[in-house]
């Protein structure tokens, strides 16, 4: 079918909103809260784009989805061919159509959005990797196998990406994963609610469809070292993230019921305590929940926390609300939840009862000072301000560092001063041969589009590097 | 072509063969690539089962003092448990537990032949063994089982080792044989005295530093309330006390949190930093508190378990209770 000349449609100055579960009925279940787009949204809101020459924004996009490309697709109700499309270039569509920062990346580049509203290329990539999901989608042809092998350490973002493009290439991928399920932080960290784990599980599946094998339950750096991988295959990529829990020094953070943001989300969702007790791992429900810090991982566990029963859920952080790291949306749906903030406030000592149980957090107030060396004003303490936030859970989510299994255990690897695995920028290549890293684990905690990025990135090289290419031969997957 | 069919229809159908039941693990299992079989069980004590696994990823690179995390079926607790014993060539591992909470319960049900869902380990710093000489291994109750490798380990390096166990009573007692084979000397104590001395570890510890025996090290792994009582005997000797902590733990690589435990002034995570440290420095009253956080959700878990118990489905006789 050739594709009709229709009159532009009248220009539509805001994106298309995703209906959403309400507030009063969401902080109820784990079910996700936006419900996505139907066909009919997403041809609407397709229809928005501009189909620009020169394509901005797949310029903001870490892993380069033909935007412009599938959205044209979308507006001729081809949703298969539209998925297929991004597959070419990202593995994990309906992953990063929920969880990628698409306001300072893909959107934020959208000529619509000079004047207008984005187009909501987010919510559009969401709907096309579901209507695939749902309806059946295609394994690509894959080339003929090169008989190279790579292995790949950590089955999160980074390694998910690497892994599934060196597969369209025609190589041999196995991901060595110590926890039970893939997916790395799409499954122990972010919540149900934002990412259903079916979909993460949907997505992965189709990785093993296209030949890649995933070990589980296979710590590298205690089971084999990666000295030892490289006896066995022709490269290793190491994406095993920033999995260290930062804790704050202060007096009283080994209480009991003090978290760290991970062990209270892979409570949740890994081991799925909020089933509990069919499923076995408990996980701590109180009235009222403390979280420190304003991340993205601190408003997933606010949120997890209400779910759970908490009356009150209470943000303390430490700067004001203009600068909470996590994204709009994320505060937003935390402030529709009833997620209470308390800005320029700042934990001093966690105290317990005669048990050793939390009972309260004791907070210094602060006020906003001189810009500090990141740019943002730096908070002062005010004097005399001591006060009591009672509380029975805290949960600590300031942050994470990297992993440092993999630095302690291979030698030869450089490591920076922050732990991080010192890579090339554009090639992904460590200090020692034929070893690749990508993600948090090259850069320090980042978004999962970035990681995915770096994947990708490797995977180019190490194609190259394994197939003896020169630069200019390069092939793209397809 | 291959086409991917519905996924949510596929879990509801895994949901259905699931349906909580101690058979599941087999089924699950046959269905993922990674299976460990259950070669071998036995009912040690009333109290404590034993299990040989199948992994031999973890056996060919174990170390006395490391530990795995098993995990019975898809909805189970991720449980740490220190390897008793391995096998390179045949490629097992060893651990025993106590059946104390619905996880472990559940776990006991699990009969020879089937398949736990995950193994994963080594896990933790191996014990530190040098020749120092003297040392004397304590284990207390289940600690018993990590003890006898530990005190092997120390004897093979070359020290003369005595080793002390205890129990409540002589019913508990297990490893004894064993222990006997290669230690220098075997205290057995009880505290009804139905077996070897009645009274506590400690007891005997106290008796053979007075009596001007030369210990350089001492190695203890047991209920924490015993290890502080170790650490309180020996410490105003000056001398160089181990524990080997036993903490709750999720991912056991450093990635939650769960097991951290202050150490001389500092956090230290049990899973990466340790299971064993200096005794002296730890501080046990919050080791004790961070360990029963959960006694509430633990009865909740219990009485969920023996409402739904299937117990054991595989016909086999005299593998259950």
């Amino acid at each position: 079918m050739t594709a009709q000349r229709k009159p532009r449609p009248q220009l539509i100055r805001t994106k298309l909103s995703m209906p959403c579960q309400e507030p009063s009925d969401r902080i109820q279940n784990f079910d996700e809260v936006p419900y996505g787009y139907n066909e009919a949204e997403a041809v609407f809101e397709a229809q928005r784009c501009l189909t620009c020459k020169n394509q901005p924004c797949v310029s903001g996009c870490p892993v380069e989805v033909p935007i412009r490309d599938f959205i044209s697709l979308v507006k001729e109700r081809n949703f298969l061919e539209a998925a297929a499309l991004i597959k070419t270039k990202n593995s994990l569509p309906a992953v990063t159509g929920r969880v990628c920062p698409q306001e300072s990346q893909c959107e934020a580049k959208c000529v619509m959005g000079r004047r207008h509203q984005p187009v909501a290329i987010g919510n559009l990539e969401r709907f096309v990797a579901d209507y695939a999901r749902e309806h059946g989608e295609e394994i690509p042809e894959l080339p003929k196998s090169t008989g190279k092998t790579v292995a790949i350490v950590g089955a999160g973002p980074a390694g998910l990406t690497c892994a599934g493009d060196l597969a369209l290439m025609g190589h041999k991928v196995t991901i060595y994963e110590a926890l039970h399920s893939p997916g790395g932080v799409l499954i122990y960290g972010i919540p149900e609610f934002r990412l259903p784990k079916g979909i993460v599980k949907y997505e992965i599946d189709f990785l093993k469809k296209i030949g890649v094998e995933i070990k589980l339950n296979f710590l590298v750096g205690s089971n084999k070292t990666v000295d030892e991988l490289l006896d066995e295959f022709d490269a290793v990529f190491v994406g095993s993230g920033a999995g260290a829990p930062r804790f704050l020094n202060i007096p009283g953070i080994n209480l009991v019921n003090v978290y760290s943001a991970n062990e209270y989300l892979t409570r949740v969702n890994l081991l799925k305590g909020y089933k509990f007790p069919e499923y076995k791992t408990p996980v701590k429900r109180g009235k009222i929940v403390v979280i420190i810090g304003a991340g993205n991982v601190a408003m997933d566990s606010a949120r997890t926390a209400k779910r759970l029963g908490a009356e009150h859920s209470i943000i303390v952080y430490r700067r004001s609300k203009k600068e909470c790291p996590a994204r709009q949306e994320e505060v937003h749906h935390a402030d529709e939840e009833d997620i209470e903030f308390r800005f320029l406030t700042n934990p001093i000592r966690v105290i317990g009862d005669e048990q050793g149980k939390v009972k309260a957090v004791e907070c210094l107030q602060y006020e906003l000072g001189e810009p500090d060396e990141t740019g943002r004003a730096k908070p002062i303490p005010i004097p005399g301000s001591e006060h009591l936030v009672e509380c029975e859970i805290v949960i600590i989510a300031v942050g994470n560092d990297p992993n440092p299994t993999i630095p302690r255990t291979t030698p030869d690897l450089e490591v920076s001063r922050w732990g991080t695995i010192v890579t090339e920028r554009n090639t992904g290549k460590t200090s020692k041969d034929r070893v690749y890293a990508g993600g948090d684990i090259a850069t320090g905690a980042a978004t999962v589009i970035a990681a995915m990025g770096a994947g990708k990135i490797a995977a180019k090289d190490i194609h190259k590097q394994i197939m003896g290419i020169e630069d200019e031969e390069i092939v793209e997957p397809s | 072509m291959m086409y991917i069919g519905n996924y949510s229809n596929k879990e509801e159908k895994l949901e259905k063969i699931t349906h909580n039941c101690t058979y599941l693990s087999r089924k699950i299992s046959e269905s993922e690539s990674n299976m460990f079989t259950l070669i071998d069980r036995k009912d040690v004590t009333a109290e404590s089962v034993w299990f040989k696994i199948e992994a031999p990823d973890v056996a060919r690179v174990c170390k006395a003092g490391q530990f795995v995390i098993i995990r019975a079926n898809d909805k189970g607790e991720r449980i740490p448990l220190t390897i008793a014993d391995w096998d390179v060539n045949e490629g097992w591992v060893t651990v025993i537990f106590q059946k104390v909470g619905a996880s472990t319960y559940e776990l006991a049900d699990l009969c020879k032949g089937d398949y736990l869902q995950d193994c994963v380990g080594p896990l933790g710093i191996p014990t530190y063994v040098e020749n120092a000489g003297n040392t004397v291994v304590i284990g207390g109750g289940l600690g018993i089982a990590i003890a006898t490798p530990v005190a092997r380990a120390y004897k093979q390096a070359g020290n003369h080792t005595d080793v002390i166990i205890g129990v409540r009573n002589k019913e508990l007692l297990f490893n004894v044989e064993e222990i006997r084979e290669f230690a220098d000397e075997l205290y057995i104590c009880t505290d009804d005295g139905s077996e070897g001395r009645q009274g506590f570890v400690t007891d005997q510890l106290l008796e053979m530093i007075e009596s001007g025996q030369q210990i350089d090290t001492v190695f203890c792994v047991g209920p924490p309330i015993m290890m502080k009582f170790v650490a309180k005997v020996t410490e105003p000797f000056n001398l160089k006390t181990i524990a080997s902590l036993n903490t709750i733990m999720l991912d056991g690589t450093g990635m939650c949190g769960a097991c951290r435990v202050t150490v001389g002034g500092e956090t230290k995570f049990a899973c990466v930093d340790g299971p064993d440290f200096d005794a002296h420095l730890v501080e046990w009253e919050e080791t004790m508190s961070r360990l029963s956080g959960y006694k509430e959700e633990e009865k909740e878990a219990m009485e969920h378990y023996q409402k739904h118990r299937k117990g054991c489905q595989c016909n086999k006789e005299g593998e259950q209770k």
